[in-house]
Parts: C-alpha cells; sequence; structure tokens
C-alpha cells in the first residue's frame, strides 16, 4: 500500500479537487461562487490529464538534441483547447450573471427561484 | 494625485514592453512555449491596463470596438483561408505542404498564418469582453 | 526532489481550494481562485507541460480574474449565508468521490513510461515532426498542423463566445419594465 502513495498521489488529490469543485458547484446559491467552482472543477481536470502524459525524467517537448525523453505532447495540445473553450464559457456565463442581475435584482438562486414562481 | 502619477508613469513604461512581449510570443511559438492564444491574452492585457489608468472611454477611442470586431472576424478568416488557400494549389483542406516550393517550407508558412489568425482573434474578443464588463453602466 | 515540489504543490492546491469554499466575500474568492490558477500554472511546469503552463496564467490568471471582477463591479460583492444544511451536497460529493478513487486503482502510475497513452499516435508525432514540420515546439506542431483542424473549431468557439458576449451586454442598459415579462 505503501508504493500507491507516490504513484496514485497526484490522481487523488485532483479527485479532491474536482469534487471540491462539484461541492461548491451543487450546494452554495451563489451564481458567482458557482461559477468559481466550475472552474476549479475545470482546473482540476486539465491537472488529470497532463498528469497522465508526465513520463519521469522526461523534458517539456520542444525538441532539444538527440536521445532526450519528451512528457507526452498530446495531452497538452488538447487541454490548450480546453483552457480556451472554458475561458469561453465562463465569460458567457458571468455575461448572464450581469443580466440576470438587471433583471431580478438579486444574485442568488433560492431568491431568483422565488420571483419566478410568485404568481404575478 | 501623485499616487495617480505614479501608475501613469509606470503603465506608460510597461505598456510598450507588454506589447513586444506579446509579438514575441507569438512568433516564436514555434522555438518555445509560446503562439496565438498567449499572445493574444498578454496583447489584450496591455490594453486593459491602458484601460485602467486613463478610463474605459479613452480606451475606447484608441481601439474603437468596431475594429475590434473587424478583427474578432479577420483572425477566423485567416485561418480558414489559409485551409482553402491549400485547396486552390492542389492539396486538401488545411494542407500546408503545397503552399510553398518545399512541404518543410510550406509547413512553416502555414503554422505562422495560422497562429497569426488565432492570436488575431484571441486579442480582439479578450478586448471586446473587458471593454463590455468594465464599460457597462451600473442600473 | 521534484517529486517533493510535485507533493506540496498539490497539497496546498488542495487546502486553497477548500478556502475557497468557505469564503463568503466574493472579491476575496475571485482573488483566491486567480491564485489557484496560478498554482495549478506552477503545477503544470512541475509536469512538463510548459505551454499549458503559459495558457492557463495568462487566461486563468489573467482574464478570468479581469472577467470575474467586472462581474462583481456590476452585481454583488457577498454571499448571503447559507441556510438549510448541505449534507446532501456533500454525500453526493463522497460517493462521487471514492467511485473515482476507486476507478484509479488500476490505473497506470504517474510517470510509467509504459503507460497506454504513449504507445499508439504520440510516438508518431514526438518521432516525426522534427522531420516532417521542422519545428522545434511539438506542441505547437500537432496544434497548428496535425491537428489543425480542431485548432479551426476553437477559433471558431473563442469568436462565438465574443458574439455571444456582444448579443448580451453588448446594447446599452435600457430601463427595463414589467412589461417585457410579457405576463
Amino acid at each position: 500500500m505503501s508504493s500507491l502513495l507516490p504513484g496514485l498521489y497526484n490522481y487523488w488529490i485532483v479527485i479532491f479537487l474536482m469534487m471540491t469543485g462539484l461541492y461548491i458547484v451543487i450546494s452554495r446559491r451563489n451564481l458567482i461562487k458557482k461559477m468559481v467552482g466550475l472552474s476549479i472543477f475545470q482546473t482540476s481536470v486539465f491537472l488529470l490529464y497532463i498528469s497522465m502524459g508526465k513520463i519521469t525524467g522526461g523534458t517539456a517537448p520542444i525538441v532539444a538534441g538527440p536521445d532526450t525523453v519528451y512528457s507526452n505532447a498530446l495531452p497538452h495540445v488538447l487541454i490548450l483547447t480546453a483552457i480556451v473553450v472554458g475561458i469561453a464559457t465562463t465569460a458567457l456565463g458571468m455575461a448572464i450573471i450581469v443580466r440576470i442581475h438587471e433583471a431580478y435584482g438579486t444574485i442568488e438562486e433560492d431568491e431568483i427561484l422565488a420571483q419566478d414562481l410568485r404568481p404575478q | 494625485m501623485k499616487q495617480q502619477l505614479i501608475l501613469r508613469i509606470a503603465a506608460k513604461f510597461f505598456i510598450p514592453f507588454i506589447l513586444l512581449f506579446a509579438l514575441y510570443v507569438q512568433f516564436h511559438g514555434d522555438y518555445g512555449p509560446g503562439g496565438g492564444f498567449q499572445a493574444g491574452v498578454i496583447f489584450a492585457a496591455a490594453f486593459v491596463l491602458y484601460a485602467l489608468i486613463w478610463g474605459v472611454d479613452e480606451a475606447k477611442r484608441v481601439v474603437p470596438p468596431s475594429l475590434l470586431q473587424t478583427l474578432a472576424a479577420a483572425g477566423v478568416l485567416i485561418y480558414a483561408g489559409t485551409g482553402v488557400a491549400g485547396i486552390l494549389l492542389g492539396g486538401t483542406f488545411l494542407d500546408y505542404g503545397v503552399l510553398r516550393h518545399d512541404p518543410v517550407h510550406g509547413q512553416h508558412l502555414g503554422i505562422l498564418l495560422v497562429e497569426l489568425g488565432v492570436g488575431i482573434t484571441v486579442a480582439a474578443v479578450m478586448t471586446t469582453a473587458f471593454f463590455l464588463f468594465a464599460g457597462r453602466k451600473r442600473p | 526532489m521534484v517529486e517533493l515540489v510535485d507533493m506540496v504543490l498539490l497539497a496546498f492546491m488542495a487546502v486553497v481550494a477548500v478556502i475557497v469554499v468557505r469564503l463568503r466575500n466574493l472579491f476575496s474568492v475571485v482573488l483566491v481562485s486567480g491564485f489557484f490558477s496560478l498554482l495549478s500554472a506552477s503545477m503544470f511546469v512541475v509536469l512538463d507541460a510548459v505551454d499549458v503552463a503559459f495558457t492557463e496564467a495568462a487566461v486563468g490568471a489573467g482574464v478570468a480574474t479581469v472577467i470575474m471582477l467586472g462581474t462583481l463591479l456590476l452585481t454583488t460583492s457577498e454571499e448571503k449565508k447559507a441556510s438549510g444544511s448541505s449534507l446532501g451536497a456533500l454525500l453526493v460529493v463522497l460517493i462521487t468521490g471514492a467511485i473515482l478513487v476507486y476507478g484509479t486503482l488500476d490505473m497506470p502510475r504517474y510517470g510509467d513510461p509504459d503507460a497506454p497513452i504513449h504507445h499508439h499516435v504520440a510516438p508518431r508525432y514526438t518521432h516525426d515532426s522534427p522531420r516532417e514540420i521542422g519545428v522545434p515546439n511539438i506542441v505547437t506542431s500537432v496544434l497548428a498542423s496535425y491537428r489543425g483542424y480542431d485548432t479551426l473549431g476553437e477559433t471558431t468557439v473563442i469568436f462565438t463566445a465574443g458574439l455571444g458576449l456582444l448579443l448580451l451586454i453588448g446594447s446599452s442598459l435600457r430601463a427595463r419594465g414589467k412589461k417585457e415579462d410579457g405576463r
């Protein structure tokens, strides 16, 4: 069991970070806090993928002389795209939050729901 | 008043270097870490700094939002245009090998153009996003 | 030594994430999440992903923080105190975490050079990229040439996000009456 600790430690901490982000999303009612939780979730998923691509004793995938071991470049490309798509969704989410605040006067989820369900 | 003066002088010193660094990251993405996305964000950061010190209205006079919208579309157009250029010169879509006399040089040119398109779009969209959020009137 | 940096950085990130859960002042939350992005950028450098670290530092600790601060300016700056218990959420999160940990038990160990991920397309890109494309940065060559079509899609996504932002908050604030609801 002791050999498990360095071998899987990365993944377990990443799972802890993912669950923290998920907890913020499902338990907090403030919309901005939810978006921050979502971005923590996204960042921990990126860490998971990049951890999988690392080779012990490797180096960054930039060609530098023969007989060098490079870490796997494919997850890096995937996560580069994912980071940019993540910021696109975060920006759009923030814009929607601004509009919600202007329409309802609040960004707490339960107050918004109460206003919607109130018989007009 | 004195604090504003220090900020203004420091910003006047920094902004050209930030822009220069953005150009460096853009064109040296082939040889080290970097590329279109990072360069676009750093480029936008220079304009954000300008807007923070001199105000969003002043920054909108320096780079008008209509120009930003045109640039955002132009970046995607450059990227897709490189792909179509590959078709027009006899290859397939986004085939860079046919762009020059020699496949490796063609790849270099193709990557350069494509990263340029990405950098332009990212810079324009990030600056637009900042102007939209910072320039909106509070209710 | 590198493993020590790795373990300490990850532990620090876990602590920072718990701090984000507990904080209620949204200004502090945004700044601490910017710090979290910076820590993850350092973690990416330790994991040899220099391009990704650059992008995460610029985007996560830069643009995301600016946009969130802009949103804070236009809305409130304090989270209301949570009423009612969040035990259900905690339970869901613990069960999901336990299932995920069980799923990692037969994953290849961290840093293993024989992991399946290193056996399919990746060696081909690493070996042939200097000869076929001639660009030293393998990530750029894969991003712009081998997988250039995906990057075109990504650029379109950014452009679409810009379009969406213009549609949502591009028009100036007009007085919105109840008549707009149609009720």
